[in-house]
C-alpha cells in the first residue's frame, strides 16, 4: 500500500504491461518444457513457428504432438483461466462493492458446474457449445439466487458471502445428486473434475471458446472502466456520476457469468484466483479500472500457468487438480483480505 | 434557466414522500432545505439530481426535463455530496477526487491534462492540495466530506446538491465546511438540520414537513417561533442578533404554547 501515491504514472503502467506480456510468454514457453518428456525452450518456439507457417520445426511427430497437442493447449488454457477468473473477480468486487467477491466464493462456479454436469449426465448433448450453455444457465441461476437472497438479508459484504456459501453448498449438493442418481462409473469420476477444477486433458477445442469469450468480456469491461470506478462509493454515487446503474450492473454481471461458465465448462471450478489476484494487481497499479483490468488479466494468467505447472509436476506421476492448489494458496490469502477489510472499516 | 423543480412529487407504496414541491434557486445562491427527519429533504435532493424519477411534476435543467438531458450530461452539470460516503477500496485523496472526472471521460481513453487540471483546482479550492496523496481511510470525517465536495467540484458543476453534509462533524468543521460551500462559485442546495447554521449560511430557506413545502424565503422571513413550533413541535425564541442581523434561534424547554396541527409525540 503506497500512501504517497497520487497517480500511477501512465508510462510506468505501460512498461508494467509490456513486462507482464513478456513474462507471460516466457512462462508459457518455459513451463511447457517441464514434464516427463525432455523438451527444450527452443523446440517450443520451433513448433509454434511451424504452426504459424514459418517452416518445419525439425522435430519428430511425437515430440511435436506432445508440445502442440498436449502441453501447449493446457498451458494456454491455464493462462486464459487465470486471466478470466481474475477479470471476473475485479468486476464483481467493483459492482458488488465487496472485496471478498469472486465467482467461486459466491457460488457462481458451482452453479456452472451443476449446469455442465447436468448436460453431460442427463445426455442433453456433449459438444463444447451445449456444455457451455448448460454451464451458463447454471451460473446465471446461482447468480440470481445469490443476488436476490443477498438483497433480502441486507446486501452487506458479509451477508453476500453467506448467501454465496449457501449457493455453493446447494449447487455442489445438486451436482452430487445428479451424478449419484444418473451417472455411470466413468461419469462419477469426472464429477471430481467439475468440483475441484482441473486442466488435465485439455485440447485446442476447449481453448478457443474460452479465449474468445475472455477477449470479448475484457473489451466490454475496458469500455466500462470509468463506470466501474464510479461504483466505488455506491450505487447512488455512481448514478450521480452519470452511470446508468441498472443497465451497467446487469450487463456486466451477465458478462462475468458467461465468462465464468465458459471457463468452468473447460476447466471446472477453480477457486480463489478471482478473489486474490485483483488485490495483488491493486497493490501494483492502484484502484483505477483502466489500469487494474489489464494488470489483473496478466497477473492472473502468469499465476495460473505456474500454479498448474506445480500441480502437475509436484507429485509426479500423480497429478493434483489445479483447483486444490489454488485453494491451498487462496484460503490464507482470503484470510489476509478479510483481516485487512476489518481494519479499514474500524479506522 | 438553471435547475428548477415544479410541483414535483415522489411516492413509494402509495405514500407521498415528496408532495408538490417547487424550487428555483437563483444563480450562485445557497438554498437550505429544512425539516424534521422523514420530511422529504433527501428525496427532494435525489429528484433534483435526477437519480430518482419524479412521480409527478417536472425537474428541469435550462428548461429541459432532466430525464431527457441524459445521465452523463446531468453529471457534468450537477455535483452531489451524500450524507456519508465510504468505501472499502484503498484510495488516495487524489484518486477519490478523480472520480469526479468519470462523466467527462471518453470510453477507452485515460486521464487527460484537462482532468488533471480539474482535480488539482478542486483540491486547491477545498484546501486539500497538500493531502492529495493521503489514503482515504486515514482521513477524519470532516476531511472526508471535504474530499467529497472536491470530487463534486471536479465534475465542474454549476449546481451542487448536498445532503446534510455537516452530519457527524464537530462544530468547527461544520462552520468550516459550510463556509466553504457558501464561497464556492456554484448554486448550492443543501439539506440541513441545524437551524442556526442554516440561518447563518443560506441565502434562502425552504421548510418541508411530511413532503410538503411549508414556507420559503430568506432566513429572517422563515425562521419564526411559530414556524419552529409548527414544524418541529419545539418551543423557541428567535432574535435578530446573528451575523449580519440574521436570525438566531434559541430552544426552550417545555411544550410550545400554540402547536397548530403538529401532533403530540
Amino acid at each position: 500500500m503506497s500512501v504517497s501515491r497520487t497517480r500511477s504514472g501512465g508510462v510506468g503502467t505501460t512498461l508494467l504491461w509490456v513486462c507482464g506480456l513478456v513474462l507471460l510468454t516466457l512462462s508459457v514457453a518455459f513451463t511447457i518444457t517441464i514434464g516427463p518428456a525432455e523438451i527444450a525452450v527452443g523446440n517450443v518456439w520451433a513448433v509454434v513457428g511451424e504452426h504459424l507457417g514459418l517452416g518445419d520445426s525439425g522435430l519428430s511427430l511425437i515430440r511435436e504432438g506432445i508440445i502442440w497437442n498436449l502441453r501447449l493447449p493446457r498451458t494456454v488454457l491455464a493462462a486464459v483461466c487465470g486471466a478470466g477468473l481474475g477479470l471476473c473477480g475485479v468486476v464483481m468486487q467493483a459492482l458488488l462493492r465487496n472485496p471478498l467477491a469472486d465467482p467461486y466464493v459466491l457460488g457462481i462456479s458451482s452453479g456452472a458446474s451443476t449446469g455442465a454436469v447436468a448436460v453431460v449426465v442427463l445426455g442433453v448433448g456433449s459438444g463444447v457449445a451445449t456444455l457451455s450453455l448448460g454451464a451458463f444457465l447454471g451460473s446465471l441461476c446461482s447468480f440470481v439466487l445469490v443476488l436476490v437472497f443477498g438483497h433480502l438479508v441486507g446486501s452487506t459484504p458479509d451477508r453476500m458471502i453467506l448467501a454465496g456459501v449457501a449457493a455453493m453448498q446447494l449447487f455442489s449438493a445438486l451436482t452430487s445428486f445428479i451424478v449419484m442418481s444418473a451417472a455411470d462409473a466413468e461419469q462419477t469420476r469426472s464429477v471430481l473434475f467439475w468440483l475441484l477444477g482441473s486442466l488435465g486433458g485439455t485440447g485446442w477445442e476447449e481453448v478457443w471458446p474460452c479465449l474468445g469469450v475472455l477477449l470479448v468480456v475484457l473489451a466490454v469491461c475496458l469500455l466500462k472502466a470509468p463506470a466501474l470506478d464510479a461504483f466505488t462509493f455506491g450505487h447512488d454515487a455512481a448514478a450521480a456520476l452519470g452511470v446508468s446503474v441498472t443497465r451497467t450492473r446487469t450487463s456486466l454481471l451477465i458478462a462475468t457469468a458467461l465468462l465464468t461458465a465458459t471457463l468452468v465448462s473447460a476447466a471446472g471450478a477453480i477457486g480463489f484466483v478471482g478473489l486474490v489476484l485483483p488485490h495483488a494487481a491493486r497493490m501494483l497499479v492502484g484502484p483505477g479500472h483502466r489500469r487494474l483490468l489489464p494488470t489483473t488479466v496478466l497477473v492472473g494468467a502468469i499465476f495460473l500457468v505456474w500454479i498448474d505447472t506445480v500441480a502437475r509436476t509436484m507429485l509426479d506421476p500423480q497429478e493434483i487438480p489445479v483447483g486444490v492448489m489454488t485453494s491451498l494458496i487462496g484460503v490464507p490469502a482470503f484470510a489476509v483480505v478479510l483481516y485487512r477489510s476489518r481494519k479499514t472499516r474500524r479506522s | 434557466m438553471g435547475l428548477r423543480a415544479e410541483r414535483v412529487s415522489w411516492q413509494v407504496g402509495g405514500e407521498l414522500i415528496v408532495d408538490g414541491v417547487s424550487l428555483e434557486p437563483a444563480q450562485g445562491e445557497t438554498v437550505g432545505l429544512l425539516g424534521p427527519n422523514g420530511s422529504g429533504k433527501s428525496t427532494l435532493l435525489r429528484l433534483l439530481s435526477g437519480v430518482r424519477p419524479v412521480s409527478a411534476g417536472v425537474v428541469s435543467l435550462d428548461d429541459v426535463p432532466i430525464q431527457r438531458v441524459g445521465r452523463r450530461n446531468v453529471a457534468r452539470r450537477i455535483g452531489v455530496v451524500e450524507q456519508q460516503a465510504d468505501t472499502e477500496v484503498d484510495m488516495t485523496v487524489f484518486e477519490v477526487v478523480g472520480l469526479g472526472r468519470v462523466p467527462h471521460r471518453r470510453p477507452w481513453a485515460g486521464e487527460t491534462a484537462e482532468d488533471e487540471r480539474a482535480v488539482r483546482s478542486a483540491l486547491e479550492s477545498t484546501g486539500l492540495a497538500d493531502k492529495a496523496g493521503r489514503c482515504w481511510h486515514t482521513l477524519s470525517g470532516g476531511e472526508r466530506q471535504r474530499v467529497q465536495i472536491a470530487r463534486a467540484l471536479a465534475q465542474q458543476p454549476r449546481e451542487l446538491l448536498l445532503d446534510e453534509p455537516t452530519n457527524h462533524l464537530d462544530i468547527r468543521h461544520q462552520l468550516e465546511l459550510l463556509g466553504l460551500v457558501v464561497r464556492l462559485p456554484v448554486t448550492s442546495v443543501l439539506a440541513l438540520h441545524d437551524l442556526n447554521l442554516a440561518a447563518m449560511f443560506c441565502d434562502r430557506l425552504l421548510v418541508l414537513r411530511q413532503g410538503r413545502a411549508v414556507v420559503a424565503g430568506t432566513p429572517g422571513e422563515v425562521l419564526t417561533p411559530d414556524l419552529v413550533a409548527e414544524v418541529y413541535g419545539v418551543r423557541a425564541e428567535v432574535t435578530a442578533d446573528g451575523p449580519e442581523g440574521r436570525p438566531s434561534v434559541r430552544f426552550l424547554p417545555g411544550e410550545p404554547v400554540e402547536q397548530g396541527t403538529a401532533s403530540r409525540g
